[in-house]
């Protein structure tokens, strides 16, 4: 807010006496019309209150209505046994429970497609981002392939086609693709792991799969889905900030005798990193929103759980502001920490 | 200045435009001895209608790029009585979980969607809708493959079975699978195609839903004699069109239309013969009774805020329940589907109109 030293003509022609009776009495109005410090305060102070009267206006409206047909915010459907299933949940869960430890469910199912999703998008879109400065030609093009054809196609249709057209598709029992600790079969992807007994690989018993960790194909599909999209973003982000690092560094590095992984890995990552973690921020938001789309393949999400429970109890408001919140907590936290992180990697000015 | 310049121009825009989108639900309550809803149709010169839209036998759209269907023909006889042409008709097509939004905030009329009446649909505490009568009572029951040796729901147990979420069919399973002591683990899907895609790519050893709707579903299948429904009939399904509970009056026309379905049914009266009979009950004064349902005579249309021939306008249009049956889901469908509960009360079934009187 600037206010200019000198007054302009119309100004002094406004501030001009007058003759007439009533600018005596107006005069200290006017003097404060004139000034020019008090007079955006004014103005601004009107129009805050205008809006405060209107949102409070809206809010009784809101309430009486509400109040009227008898849906006036009430929490106490959620002590109410839930009633339905879930297909999978970390949590031990059965229809007999509230509808809040289901909420809660669908939130820990939630958080684990997007911590595994973080996970494996950022290590998989790092790599790509930085094979795109690899010398060798055939990768740089396949790199680019990779990132135009996964970042131009809807995340929906992605995760549709993940379940829909290849893990629907694959074979079951004996005829499972069979990779060593790993099984990957129509009825989910099996996973060596640490059991009992030791080690144990996945078995085929009376032609179902067991293993210590199982993950249901539609865990699977979201998360490749999942993956495989952000990572075409992340991937831009990595290599717009090795790009932000001058090329004097690659050279100075290489006159070093360094080769290129090392030059990669100690000289221009690092500096990378300050231009790549804000970038980064809004890629993990994005995957974190893209878990809503679960409900398309099938996976119990707090999305799913939601609607359900939406669909039981009627209590529209109630479900969808715990929803707003759950997502925009999850969201905020993922904020916190990579500005946090944002300021670690910053240049410290000495 | 710049700067504060521009937030004042922002601030009372944004505001503005906040009071619009409430103002919009402020004028939703109360109500009248008049349908404000009825008003709304008239008004707006269509009515309009939530349906499914990809569920054969009750609505779906023909080779010919019209809609057909038990609940569509619901909807045609409603428009046909309320603004007096069939065509005056708009269709929403609206998946399980969406369709109580879209009723409940005014968006669609009247929802005519294969929907179950329950008492937390109906209460006010609930969902807050208004039924009108069943017009197909139904059952949950279970498809699966007919090779994959799945003969009962006990057959079931540890497999996935595929079910649309928001729907009574995901709460009927839960609770028969507790009382049969059956783990199983359900599958649930936003919409009726993606839960039919996941079943039909094998992903699932069964899929559940109304018996109708399986029978429905199983004829667009690319083999439809691969499956088979269990014998198991997991729940009691009356479905029926649905509208708020905050219109009375638009909610008692919805009801005496559907029931002048039914009734026409019991009185002979079909889509052929309509004019015919009016035209005889005008003739003889002394079929009081016929005078009255055909609105000859008295003012059941006007107390119901209809046309007095609401319900020549109504079987004119699409004919009595028992023609939509048969050309929908019954022997005139790939449907085949029997009558059964769904009789008139004089053949040993459910259907039972109040009188008009």
């Amino acid at each position: 807010m600037e206010v200019s030293p000198s007054p302009s003509d119309s100004d002094l022609a406004r501030t001009r006496p007058q003759p007439s009776w009533w600018s005596s009495m107006l005069s200290p109005l006017q003097s404060l019309s004139t000034n020019r410090r008090a007079l955006p305060w004014l103005v601004q102070g009107g129009v805050g209150l205008l809006l405060l009267l209107m949102i409070a206006f809206l809010l009784a409206n809101l309430v009486r209505n509400l109040s009227a047909t008898g849906l006036l915010l009430t929490w106490r459907w959620l002590g109410q046994p839930a009633g339905f299933d879930v297909s999978e949940s970390l949590l031990p869960f059965s229809p007999d429970l509230p509808y809040w430890r289901a909420l809660l469910v669908g939130l820990v199912n939630t958080l684990r497609a997007v911590i595994v999703g973080l996970i494996g998008s950022t290590l998989l879109g790092t790599l790509v981002g930085m094979a795109s400065f690899s010398s060798n030609a055939l990768l740089r093009r396949l790199v680019r392939l990779y990132v135009e054809i996964n970042r131009n196609i809807p995340l929906l249709l992605q995760l549709v086609f993940w379940y829909f057209v290849v893990f629907l598709a694959l074979p079951n029992g004996s005829a499972a693709l069979q990779l060593p600790g790993v099984v990957l079969a129509k009825s989910g992807l099996y996973l060596a792991g640490a059991a009992a007994h030791g080690w144990q690989l996945p078995t085929l018993v009376n032609g179902v799969w067991q293993a210590p960790l199982r993950l249901s194909v539609e865990f699977a599909a979201l998360l490749t889905g999942l993956i495989v999209h952000i990572s075409a973003f992340i991937a831009e982000v990595v290599r717009g900030g090795i790009a932000s690092v001058p090329r004097g560094q690659w050279e100075a590095a290489s006159s070093l005798g360094l080769h290129w992984w090392a030059t990669l890995r100690r000289i221009i990552l690092p500096q990378a990193l300050r231009v790549i973690v804000p970038g980064l921020n809004s890629q993990y938001i994005n995957l974190a929103k893209g878990t809503s789309l679960a409900v398309a393949v099938g996976y119990t999400d707090l999305y799913s759980v939601a609607e359900t429970t939406l669909n039981q109890t009627g209590r529209a408001i109630e479900v969808y502001l715990i929803l707003l919140s759950a997502y925009l907590i999850i969201d905020l936290g993922i904020s916190a920490v990579m500005n946090g992180l944002n300021r670690l990697v910053q240049l410290r000015e000495r | 200045m710049k700067i504060t310049r521009r937030r004042l121009t922002t601030l009372p825009l944004a505001g503005a435009a906040a009071a619009l989108l409430l103002a919009g639900c402020a004028s939703e309550g109360g109500s009248g001895v008049q349908s404000e809803k009825l008003a709304m149709i008239s008004g707006r010169g269509k009515l309009i209608c939530g349906v499914d839209g990809k569920l054969p036998g009750f609505s779906f759209v023909g080779p010919d790029g019209t809609y057909r269907g038990l609940d569509v023909d619901v909807c045609r006889a409603l428009a046909a009585a309320v603004l007096g042409d069939a065509a005056k008709l708009e269709f929403r097509d609206l998946n399980s979980s969406e369709r109580f939004a879209a009723l409940s905030s005014g968006e669609i009329d009247v929802l005519s969607r294969n929907t179950t009446t329950t008492l937390s649909r109906d209460a006010s505490g609930g969902n807050g809708l208004s039924f009108a009568p069943t017009v197909f009572y139904d059952g949950q029951g279970v498809m699966a493959p007919v090779n994959s040796g799945v003969r009962s729901l006990k057959d079931l147990a540890g497999k996935p079975i595929c079910v649309e979420t928001g729907t009574t069919t995901e709460l009927n399973l839960a609770d028969r699978m507790r009382e049969l002591n059956v783990a199983y683990t359900p599958l649930k899907f936003q919409t009726g195609d993606q839960t039919y895609a996941a079943y039909l790519g094998g992903r699932c050893a069964a899929v559940t839903s109304d018996r109708s709707q399986l029978a429905g579903k199983r004829t667009n299948f690319p083999d439809p004699a691969a499956h088979a429904l269990l014998p198991d009939v997991l729940s009691k399904e009356p479905l029926a069109p649905a509208t708020v509970n905050a219109d009375p009056a638009w909610a008692d026309a919805v009801r005496w239309v559907t029931y002048a379905l039914m009734q026409a049914e019991e009185l002979g009266i079909t889509k052929a013969n309509v004019a015919e009979r009016v035209a005889a009950a005008r003739a003889n004064t002394n079929q009081a009774d016929l005078r009255r349902f055909l609105g000859v005579e008295g003012e059941f249309g006007k107390q119901l805020g209809l046309p007095a021939d609401f319900v020549v306008k109504a079987v004119a249009a699409v004919g009595n329940y028992g023609e939509i049956f048969e050309r929908n889901v019954g022997s005139g469908s790939p449907l085949k589907l029997e009558r059964g509960l769904n009789r008139q009360w004089s053949q040993g079934g459910l259907l039972y109109s109040p009188p008009f009187r």
